[in-house]
């Protein structure tokens, strides 16, 4: 063991890992978790390593969501693939339609004669990944959902409460700025949080065939007067402040930790960011309720990122990943995981077992995610989306309402030309994969 | 001078020294981002002068992992490798740029111009646009994850061969006519006269492949799937993915700063013959 | 192109020309022509599904009205980074060429962000026009002005040209500095002996005379600006706010990179190829004509 150690570490100096891999079959995993979170999956990799002997994990940083997957797709189209590759939520789609390429979750454990159970996951974790039949296609890895996160000390200091409905958060916003604050609102992924996860709170869908579970021929008919309104409210909040636009993604979350603004609708994956960037007490709640659309909310889908096996690797190396995709799912591993990063867990029993630990009871908010994924059976407009070409949907609908807030088109102009685009490219994704 | 305006000269001076701090301001502001604790590169206003931390934020950049948690090899490995790649590039270009720009220049032969035409078409078409095929290429070859794959398909370019083309040119013919007298034959007069006589242009092409080599970003990115065949810059544009969730802009601008010295140190220190070499031959 | 005199025909300058073929062939005429058959091809990004569709990928490219958007934005930003950067140049040039002691000083000061990587370059001026945490922002609000490039497409536009600018400033300085000091110092004193001041001298006589290093930097920048600057804009606005940032070779990265569209952005690949295949020959023809002055 030693001496595999010294080679594992000589041979890494001068990149030649060939020597270390005749002992131990090693296994890929291509992954876009940098920062604190890549830290994390060096120690799981590294724990699962230390506990058999059998097979490596080598955990490698891709960059970001987009660039590992296209990454991986570039290897497995000269051959040269990972086991492994963690894939987001949008390119689900694609990945489903590469039937070659992907070697289904399920199966994979089946053929590898690893136990697995379906019903241990959460329904509305797996539900996203799933065949039609029910077989599970890729392993939720790092799954998250778009709550309210809010700045306590803020709210208290304008003497408000924390916002339930859409009404609510305009007049805390108001509050909040009447009290100094230089922004009331802003959000993050904006797609995520105020098309899809907005449509499938309100149980609304947001294009035809059960949002693209059904088959490729879907559409977008997203554009309706609902969300139009909403978003077009959004924007004539921008008077006063009272919602700031801070970039895609996660662009805005130091407006956030900084005090500028009050409250931050976003992924409750942010949890560890704030823990060691806030120097406020902060909360999460759930997403508000438009009380035009709906009387209660339905409930919310996921975001984050999956694993995908790839195929085209021996056996054996399979049943390595199969072990390692059992060790991944195991309560210990999940409740550790979800509890320092605010992903979900992916299963009942470590969602249980973090109510055992009483992490919930010690950190009052951090089980929004998981409520809001929970809060009823998923329907066929909030069990997710699945449409092809989705990563270019979303530049296009970033793209649109950026306009939007920018003052050049009003919301319902937005999300029409957003749908028509859009269907542009759900037309050729359907054309690519027939 | 032509005329004696002491007014005048002032404000030249104070022009050029106001030019200076204007080009210089970013990387002043990267020195003290890196010499800052990473709360204090949090809280607005954002320092202007250095802090304390120079040396600690230097020694977890350069011995530690650099960034946490993204598991890259040591920011010294991956300097090594950036050195690696742009010795590799600006050397091996200009070797095979000099020899196909002789062959050019001095001999007749058939397809001399269908040669030289299809190296000048590669001249501007830089890789991003031709990535994927190339990437494709470079796997068949079993080239992934090697400093071969890193660096040949980018000496592909023909900036050099129309370089030294344009020096060989100006190269008077009398040289060669004497030197056929002497009963020197091509390859003697290649070494003996000919390189001698494009020492600046090597010179300051050494200067302008190796910043080339050095900066690469996107063949990198794709061509490495080992971390410990990363680059340095191809590195920093991972901290800053990071940083959407983390952001600890002490060590992103350490390893700025890091990334920025040698190719910086190659221009000054080779500057008198780059410059020669790049504004004498009308490039 | 020929000498007059040269070596006879052998074998040998075959073999010298070899490794530079050899390489060109492998690694740029045969996935350059890939890129032209993939371009003919809607195909799924994994490989496994293929229709040849002739130019339908060029005709979708020509409707899309954001493809040329982006044309007309590549060709703006090239020229303001062209005209930024030439003309700071230009004046630094101007007042080094007349301190006589220190201009190499100067020279050494102003050259090095030729050197930082454009990627670094576009790191350094996304930290400090950071919205929230940025030093400009900061201070433009105390003056009034609401900097956030995540939003306004102009101001991200501006950004993208300075940082691009700023790392181009130092070439083009070393050429107009060259060009200046080439000028025989005679002209210049007899232009002084007849009363011409400085600022006449520089527009009657060296601005005409340095002309031609003007109009071969204009073509370097212009190449520059559309093909080197991808790691700016990669680094700082990804294209956006609302593509306004789009640069016709971020598009095809963009849509073949990210999004997959292998047939449509080897469809600008090969239009680009075409553009560049122009620009090329314009410039060598150019080249090639001061040669032989």
């Amino acid at each position: 063991m030693t001496f595999t150690k010294t080679l594992l570490a000589s041979s890494a100096l001068v990149g030649l890992m060939a020597g270390a891999a005749a002992a131990q079959t090693e296994i890929h995993w291509w992954h876009a978790m940098g920062g604190a979170n890549g830290e994390r999956i060096d120690r799981m990799a590294a724990e699962f390593n230390a506990m058999q002997s059998d097979y490596v994990i080598v955990p490698t940083y891709k960059g970001n969501y987009t660039e590992t997957m296209t990454a991986a797709i570039a290897a497995f189209r000269a051959g040269e693939q990972p086991h492994l590759v963690q894939v987001f939520e949008v390119g689900t789609a694609t990945m489903m339609a590469a039937e070659g390429a992907i070697y289904p979750v399920e199966e994979m454990m089946a053929d590898a004669g690893e136990p697995f159970d379906g019903d241990a996951y959460l329904p509305a974790v797996v539900s996203y990944y799933q065949t039609p039949e029910g077989e599970l296609l890729s392993m939720p890895f790092n799954s998250s959902s778009p709550v309210m996160w809010y700045n306590a000390d803020a709210l208290a200091a304008a003497g408000v409460d924390v916002p339930t409905t859409w009404d609510d958060v305009e007049a805390v916003a108001q509050a909040l700025v009447d009290n100094g604050m230089a922004c009331g609102l802003a959000i993050g992924w904006q797609s995520w949080v105020m098309i899809e996860n907005f449509s499938a709170w309100h149980d609304m869908p947001m294009g035809t065939q059960e949002n693209g579970f059904a088959g490729f021929d879907t559409e977008f008919t997203f554009n309706t007067e609902a969300v139009a309104n909403r978003l077009q409210r959004l924007a004539d909040m921008q008077e006063g402040n009272l919602f700031v636009y801070g970039g895609r993604r996660g662009d805005s979350l130091p407006m956030f930790t900084n005090g500028e603004c009050g409250m931050w609708m976003n992924s409750s994956a942010y949890y560890g960011s704030m823990v060691a960037q806030a120097e406020f007490e902060f909360g999460q709640t759930m997403l508000p309720l438009d009380t035009d659309l709906a009387d209660a909310p339905q409930n919310s889908i996921i975001g984050g990122a999956t694993l995908w096996a790839l195929r085209g690797h021996d056996a054996a190396e399979y049943e390595g990943l199969a072990q390692f995709m059992t060790y991944l799912s195991s309560p210990e591993v999940q409740a550790w995981w979800s509890q320092e990063t605010g992903y979900v867990p992916i299963t009942t029993a470590a969602y249980e077992l973090g109510q055992e630990q009483g992490f919930y009871a010690e950190n009052p908010g951090t089980d929004t995610a998981i409520q809001q994924l929970s809060l009823n059976a998923p329907t066929p407009n909030s069990r997710g989306i699945r449409f092809g070409n989705f990563v270019q949907v979303r530049d296009v609908i970033n793209e649109e309402l950026e306009a939007l807030w920018a003052g050049d088109q009003t919301a319902q102009e937005a999300l029409d030309n957003a749908v028509e685009r859009g269907n542009e490219l759900l037309r050729r994704f359907e054309r690519s994969v027939n | 001078m032509v005329e004696n305006r002491p007014l005048l000269s002032i404000l030249a001076h104070i022009v050029l020294l106001l030019g200076v701090a204007i080009v210089a301001l970013p990387v002043w502001i990267t020195f003290v981002g890196a010499s800052h604790e990473a709360e204090r590169m949090l809280q607005t206003p954002i320092p202007m002068l250095p802090g304390d931390q120079f040396f600690v934020n230097l020694r977890q950049t350069l011995w530690g992992s650099g960034l946490e948690g993204t598991n890259t090899a040591p920011v010294w490995m991956m300097l090594m490798n950036s050195m690696v790649m742009a010795l590799m590039i600006a050397i091996g270009k200009i070797a095979i740029s000099l020899l196909s720009a002789f062959a050019i220049v001095y001999f007749k032969f058939p397809f001399r111009m269908g040669f030289f035409w299809m190296i000048f078409i590669t001249l501007m078409l830089p890789v991003e646009v031709r990535i994927l095929p190339t990437f494709e290429v470079i796997a068949d070859l079993g080239m992934l994850n090697s400093y071969w794959g890193l660096t040949v398909p980018l000496i592909a370019s023909a900036t050099a061969t129309f370089m030294f083309r344009q020096v060989f040119l100006t190269i008077p013919d009398e040289m060669l006519e004497s030197a056929r007298i002497d009963g020197a034959g091509p390859m003697r007069f290649f070494w003996d006269i000919v390189i001698p006589l494009s020492r600046t242009n090597i010179a300051a092409l050494f200067v302008i492949l190796f910043i080339y080599g050095w900066n690469q970003y996107l063949w990198p990115l794709l061509i490495t799937t080992d971390t410990d065949m990363m680059t340095i810059v191809v590195s920093i544009k991972q901290m800053l993915e990071a940083a959407e969730q983390s952001p600890q802009w002490n060590i992103i601008m350490m390893t700025a700063l890091l990334a920025m010295i040698p190719p910086i140190f190659v221009v000054i220190a080779m500057q008198k013959l780059f410059v020669q070499g790049l504004t004498e031959t009308d490039k | 192109m020929l000498k007059r005199v040269h070596f006879p025909a052998s074998l040998l300058p075959y073999l010298l020309v070899a490794p530079q073929v050899i390489i060109t062939l492998i690694f740029f005429i045969w996935p350059a022509s890939q890129a032209v058959y993939q371009s003919f091809l809607i195909e799924d990004a994994f490989g496994f599904s293929t229709e040849f569709v002739w130019f339908e990928n060029f005709e979708y490219l020509l409707q899309d009205d954001h493809y040329r958007d982006s044309f007309g934005r590549t060709i703006f930003f090239s020229a303001a980074v062209a005209f930024l950067s030439m003309s700071f140049a230009l004046i630094l040039a101007g007042f080094a060429d007349r301190v006589i002691r220190g201009s190499t000083t100067y020279r050494t000061l102003l050259i090095w962000p030729y050197a930082v990587a454009p990627v670094l370059a576009g790191a350094l001026f996304l930290f400090m026009f950071n919205p929230t945490i940025g030093i400009f922002p900061y201070l433009l609000e105390m003056v009034g002005y609401d900097w956030n490039h995540y939003l306004n497409g102009s101001q991200a536009m501006f950004l993208v040209i300075i940082a691009a600018a700023w790392k181009q400033v130092a070439y083009n300085f070393l050429f107009y500095l060259a060009a200046m000091q080439s000028i025989p110092r005679s002209i210049i004193e007899a232009a002084a002996i007849d009363g011409a001041g400085p600022i006449r001298r520089f527009a009657t006589i060296i601005f005409p005379l340095i002309s031609p290093t003007t109009f071969f930097l204009l073509v370097i920048n212009a190449v520059y600006a559309f093909f080197e600057t991808f790691g700016i804009i990669h680094a700082v606005t990804q294209g956006g706010p609302a593509n306004s940032t789009t640069t016709l070779v971020y598009k095809v990265y963009n849509d073949g990179f990210i999004g997959l569209d292998l047939g449509g952005s080897a469809a600008q690949s090969v239009i680009l190829m075409f553009l560049v295949i122009v620009m090329t020959v314009i410039q060598f023809r150019f080249i090639e004509k001061r040669v032989q002055y």
